[in-house]
């Protein structure tokens, strides 16, 4: 496990010394605190929408970090090769790729508080309340679905050659997963065979995003999910977070690096 | 004497990206012995294998036929690296870490940490005169004092084994010294060093036995002095020639072994 958390913490005092991840960070935060200073049309409801758009740019900036920083990891070391005086001590590939993936997952757990808690002190600041347990539960939701991004990237970023790539198809894919995946199966009942057993079949393979989309429950102050809900969904992410590092694994195991 | 590395019948292919082209053989039926406190040369012209047989010692390529064993324990076992150095010909390290967080992170994959990290750390940088610049970051290092960095990582375990590939390639004069003194140490230490490099007169002074290979085959194998009076010639650079067949001699080509034999 020492080994693991080493190249974990690597991975973050790469990121935590990289210049882009606080652009990025400056901007989420100063069109945050623009939207939450204004108030159009002296309507109060209209914080609602500033909520909704601020929670946007959260996630949008969170999908950027988690998939721009992972789709590096193992292209860059391979191509700075920095992996071969890695490799030469004993540690095996899979310790690698865990490692790996806990710091990108880490990074992205530390960014998700830092906006939650901001987002959290210009909503106070409008709304006067701390809805502390919604917060919690959209941030712990919101990481575990990131665990998902962060692992399909490992896996994009060994089988195709370029960052540019896998950067591009996993943010497609995410995108995509997000916006129909809920709806698969319904237009799978429009197709006719054999595209609808093949749609019905992605519907039930792919990773379901949006389960752990709560800005709903922030922005209109809905009560907390069932704990057992929120757990089951944790569980949910954990299961395809592991299979999509087994099959990473299974792929950089026999890897030539050279 | 025992028996620290061993390769038996290697043979790597690397599949052609060329449709309906061979494979290109790199190694074809290695054999290689090499016995604890040594320093062994491992030389060849550039596209011989020597490189490749260093990728298969360490894991980083699996051979298509043959095995590798290191203390013994078969290459493709993490755990054989355990008691190996490896410094690479060029110097890749994250250029975002210091030094000594390099150096941290490195002792804790082979799981040292605490009071006996710190003390291995601060003989390193004194032993490759690092103690100044072990704050800085690796970036704004030159590439002899990222050298010295290399060669300090390769040592952190306090290694058995110190696999060196063209250690002295692009060095000054002055940084050359350095390592011929550090691998001089080691062997001092009763530490065996396989030393992959194209400067010939630096192997003539520090290996006891030297390979060589040539399209990915051994062509001879043997002491300095013994090669140097099997070819008829004055220098190892000669016998080198020789060897790879850039002259046009009887024995070229084929495999001789001379001096020291396998163990």
């Amino acid at each position: 496990m020492n080994k693991i958390f080493a190249i974990g913490k690597v991975v973050l005092l790469e990121m935590y010394r990289r210049k882009d991840f606080y652009v990025l960070f400056i901007v989420t935060a100063l069109i945050t605190a623009v939207m939450g200073s204004v108030t159009f049309f002296k309507d109060e409801q209209i914080v609602r929408y500033l909520k909704a758009i601020c929670l946007f740019l959260i996630w949008a900036s969170s999908l950027f970090i988690a998939i721009g920083a992972t789709a590096r990891q193992i292209p860059a070391e391979r191509e700075s090769r920095t992996i071969f005086p890695l490799m030469a001590k004993p540690v095996s590939r899979a310790q690698v790729l865990l490692g790996k993936f806990l710091g990108c997952w880490l990074a992205c757990g530390a960014a998700l508080v830092i906006f939650y808690a901001f987002f959290g002190c210009v909503a106070a600041a409008r709304e006067h309340q701390w809805p502390l347990a919604n917060y919690f539960q959209a941030w712990s939701l919101h990481w575990a679905m990131l665990g998902i991004v962060v692992a399909m990237t490992l896996f994009g970023s060994l089988v195709l050659t370029a960052v540019s790539s896998n950067i591009t198809i996993t943010f497609i894919a995410t995108i995509a997963i997000l916006l129909v995946g809920r709806h698969l199966h319904q237009v799978a009942l429009t197709m006719s065979e054999p595209s609808a057993i093949m749609i019905t079949s992605l519907y039930y393979v792919i990773p379901h995003l949006e389960l752990f989309d709560m800005r709903d429950l922030i922005v209109h102050d809905w009560p907390l999910i069932p704990w057992g809900i929120w757990f089951i969904a944790l569980v949910y992410a954990a299961a395809y977070s592991a299979l999509l590092l087994l099959l990473s694994w299974l792929v950089f195991r026999r890897k030539v690096l050279q | 004497m025992s028996v620290i590395l061993k390769t038996e019948k290697l043979r790597v292919e690397f599949a052609s990206r060329e449709f309906r082209q061979k494979a290109k053989v790199a190694l074809s039926s290695l054999d290689l012995t090499v016995n604890a406190g040594e320093i062994f040369g491992f030389l060849g012209p550039n596209g011989a294998g020597k490189t490749t047989t260093i990728n298969v010692l360490l894991g980083f390529v699996t051979p298509k036929s043959g095995a590798a064993y290191l203390f013994g324990i078969d290459v493709r076992q993490p755990i054989a690296r355990q008691r190996i150095g490896y410094l690479p010909e060029m110097t890749y390290y994250y250029k975002f870490l210091t030094a000594e967080e390099l150096l941290r992170f490195y002792a804790k994959i082979f799981g040292l940490a605490g009071a006996e990290a710190d003390k291995r750390i601060d003989r390193l940088f004194k032993l490759v005169d690092l103690e100044q610049a072990r704050r800085r970051l690796l970036k704004t290092y030159s590439k002899g004092m990222q050298q010295r960095v290399g060669l300090a990582q390769a040592l952190i375990n306090d290694p058995d084994l110190l696999i060196l590939d063209e250690p002295t390639s692009g060095l000054d004069p002055l940084g050359r010294m350095k390592v011929r003194e550090i691998i001089q140490r080691v062997k001092n230490e009763g530490k065996t060093v396989f030393f992959s490099s194209h400067e010939l007169g630096e192997v003539e002074t520090v290996c006891d036995r030297v390979v060589i290979i040539n399209e990915g085959a051994l062509k001879a194998e043997g002491r300095v002095s013994d090669l140097v009076q099997k070819y008829q010639t004055h220098s190892l650079e000669q016998v080198f020639l020789k060897v790879i067949g850039y002259e046009t001699t009887s024995s070229a080509g084929a495999p001789v072994t001379t001096g020291a034999s396998k163990a």
